[in-house]
């Protein structure tokens, strides 16, 4: 094996340079790549349902694992895998995906019923997923251009009671609900899905 | 256009590399471009292929495939069903080019080690590193009076997607109400352990709506199978399993369920100790598998008929440089399934990139999910994170981690999972082809 002395010479030359991966750290490439085969290569879903976990923050990619992890979040596939890791590995995998661009496709979607998910959004949505959802900085996710499907399933569990929500966000959805009916979340799903491409 | 990014990414790290270089460490630059010629362009292949040009673009990596266009095995029993058509399986190499991959029609014929040459049809191709995923070949004598000729002619096999699954749907489609249609399951391993269950469900799904009074005899060389439980009870909610109407109809070994023979004129199997003969109406016999021929052409498969590697590195125990992916690995305890290919490719991709640049690899990760859509709106899975051991010898499962979609599973989450499964589909094609 001639290259290992090659290799630890060059560990230790790059880390002069830049910072050495461990071998046997949680490499956050390695572990991003595991979730393509359903999520997308880099993490852009190309649908239909699973969502894109592409450009979400470190801590939004974290604490979804953890509580899927801890059976908090309910689901159908995720809970058992997110069981297959550490902590560290959770951030490994954050910090990948923090990096990725979303990429974001067309779906087909209702003009009407998006037109009306747009001012939904503003009024009751916007102040924490800013930007149109297109904005991830403080563990909201990303929802401009995420899948239907998923969307729908999301409300259904939150809706259900079967996955908890923030505080103010209860308040909001409650309201929505009450105002608007199952037809209202409908719209705010038709409008995210119509948020593709850029600006 | 994340690939873009991420290669130039990449690329301003090599740069960065070629810049430390200058300022005293030489072998840097040494060490970055190099061959790789891979041969298969299936779910192993395609991936690695893709992957390493992704991690290092200074590499030339060549991907030797017989096929012009490539039909997914995954998801081909809903083409049975008559739910999905073969054309959506077919997908081209035009998108694996355009990573930098030079993509050669050609049918490997052998290996030189010694030499680093993969010898083709279209010449001999030199390489640093040889990767071969070639899947798996038929064992056609584990089934007397059985062969190629005959699975193409009118028994398919069906277990490679392509001709023989729209041979098969034919016969489906042609076969008669209250028809016989006998398929045979194989012993362990072979490629997509649950994949004759899941044929077994996709045909019931097309006989329940057009022809009800037909049956599906599922005769298995084994005594258990995988998802068996979820199966079982799929097929009892959904086709009367366990009743005197029930549509399929599982034997395993111990009840003469191994078949032994086929009489292809009279459509006729012999199975079990006590050679039942079974006539059926339309027979999908699915032989005992091994690796790849040109796998076994090139001395890389033991005499269990697969692949010893390395299990961090899918480096042949046997063959020096050249690297061995997918169904036809001894890669325990992963299974022979294309999501287990893809996440090998990419821990092969990062070992090869690793060992062109003279760096140590990092600590490899493993995932395994498998769907099977049993009806409509009735998806089940399974899903496994590995490790590798501390010893090196087995790709084990995180403890406590992966499993079975729940027995107790709503009808709403058994909806979920057949639409999730059609995004692994989509995606696991896409992180292929594109």
């Amino acid at each position: 094996m001639p290259h290992k002395t090659l290799s630890t010479a060059l560990i230790l030359a790059g880390s002069l340079a830049f910072s050495a991966t461990s071998a046997f750290a949680a490499d956050p490439a390695m572990l991003g790549n595991t979730c393509a085969g359903c999520h997308g290569t880099n993490g852009s879903s190309v649908g239909p349902a699973t969502p894109s976990i592409a450009g979400v923050a470190k801590e939004t990619l974290v604490e979804a694992m953890k509580a899927y992890k801890s059976g908090e979040r309910p689901s159908t596939i995720m809970g058992r895998i997110a069981k297959g890791y550490t902590d560290e590995e959770f951030a490994a995998m954050g910090e990948f995906f923090a990096q990725q661009k979303l990429v974001t496709h067309k779906q087909e979607f209702d003009a009407a019923k998006s037109k009306a998910g747009a001012k939904l959004h503003d009024k009751y949505c916007e102040k924490c997923h800013e930007d149109g959802g297109r904005k991830d900085d403080d563990g909201s996710g990303i929802l401009a251009g995420q899948w239907m499907p998923y969307l729908t399933y999301s409300f259904e569990d939150f809706t259900s009671g079967n996955r908890e929500m923030p505080k103010k966000m209860k308040s909001k959805l409650d309201d929505l609900v009450k105002k608007e009916g199952a037809a209202g979340l409908d719209n705010v799903v038709h409008f995210y899905a119509s948020q593709t491409g850029e600006k | 256009m994340s690939q873009i990014t991420r290669r130039d990414f990449i690329k301003a790290s090599v740069a960065s590399a070629a810049a430390v270089s200058l300022a005293g460490a030489p072998h840097i630059a040494r060490a970055a471009g190099g061959k790789v010629v891979v041969v298969g362009g299936g779910a192993g292949g395609a991936i690695v292929a893709k992957y390493i040009r992704m991690m290092d673009s200074s590499i030339e990596v060549t991907l030797i495939e017989k096929n012009p266009e490539y039909y997914t095995c995954f998801l081909s029993n809903e083409v049975l069903s008559g739910e999905r058509t073969l054309d959506s399986l077919r997908f081209t190499y035009e998108g694996l080019k355009k990573h930098g991959i030079n993509v050669v029609q050609a049918e490997a014929t052998g290996i030189d080690a010694d030499k680093k040459v993969v010898k083709t049809s279209a010449g001999d191709f030199p390489y640093d590193r040889a990767v071969v995923s070639p899947g798996v070949s038929m064992k056609w004598d584990s089934i007397e009076g059985y062969s190629e000729e005959v699975a193409e002619k009118n028994i398919p096999h069906a277990w490679k997607a392509g001709p023989q699954t729209a041979l098969l749907r034919k016969q489906l489609e042609d076969m008669k109400d209250g028809g016989l249609v006998v398929i045979a399951a194989p012993a362990d391993p072979f490629r997509c352990p649950p994949g004759p269950y899941e044929r077994a469900s996709q045909i019931a799904l097309y006989l329940k709506h057009h022809k009800a009074k037909s049956k599906i005899l599922i005769l298995d060389a084994k005594e258990k199978f995988s998802k068996q439980g979820l199966f079982v009870q799929g097929w009892t909610n959904l086709y009367g399993y366990g009743t005197d109407n029930s549509m399929i109809e599982w034997h395993p070994a111990s009840a003469e369920g191994k078949v032994k023979a086929v009489r292809p004129d009279s459509m006729t199997v012999i199975s079990g100790e006590l050679d039942t003969e079974t006539k059926a109406d339309v027979l999908n016999l699915i032989p005992a598998q091994q690796a790849g021929t040109i796998a076994l052409v090139s001395n890389l498969a033991d005499e269990t008929g697969w692949c010893p590697v390395n299990k961090k590195t899918f480096e042949s125990t046997l063959v020096a440089g050249v690297h061995v992916i997918g169904d036809a690995s001894s890669a325990a305890k992963m299974p022979k399934s294309a999501y287990a290919a893809n996440s090998q490719g990419k821990v092969c991709a990062a070992a090869i990139v690793a060992a062109l640049q003279g760096k140590e690899m990092v600590t490899p990760a493993y995932v395994n999910t498998c769907y099977s859509i049993l009806g409509e709106d009735y998806g089940i899975s399974v899903a496994a994170v590995y490790r590798l051991s501390e010893d090196g010898s087995t790709i084990a499962e995180v403890e406590g981690s992966g499993g079975l979609t729940p027995m107790d599973a709503t009808a709403e989450m058994h909806k979920r999972e057949v639409q999730y499964a059609q995004s692994w589909f989509k995606n696991i094609a896409h992180d292929m082809f594109d």
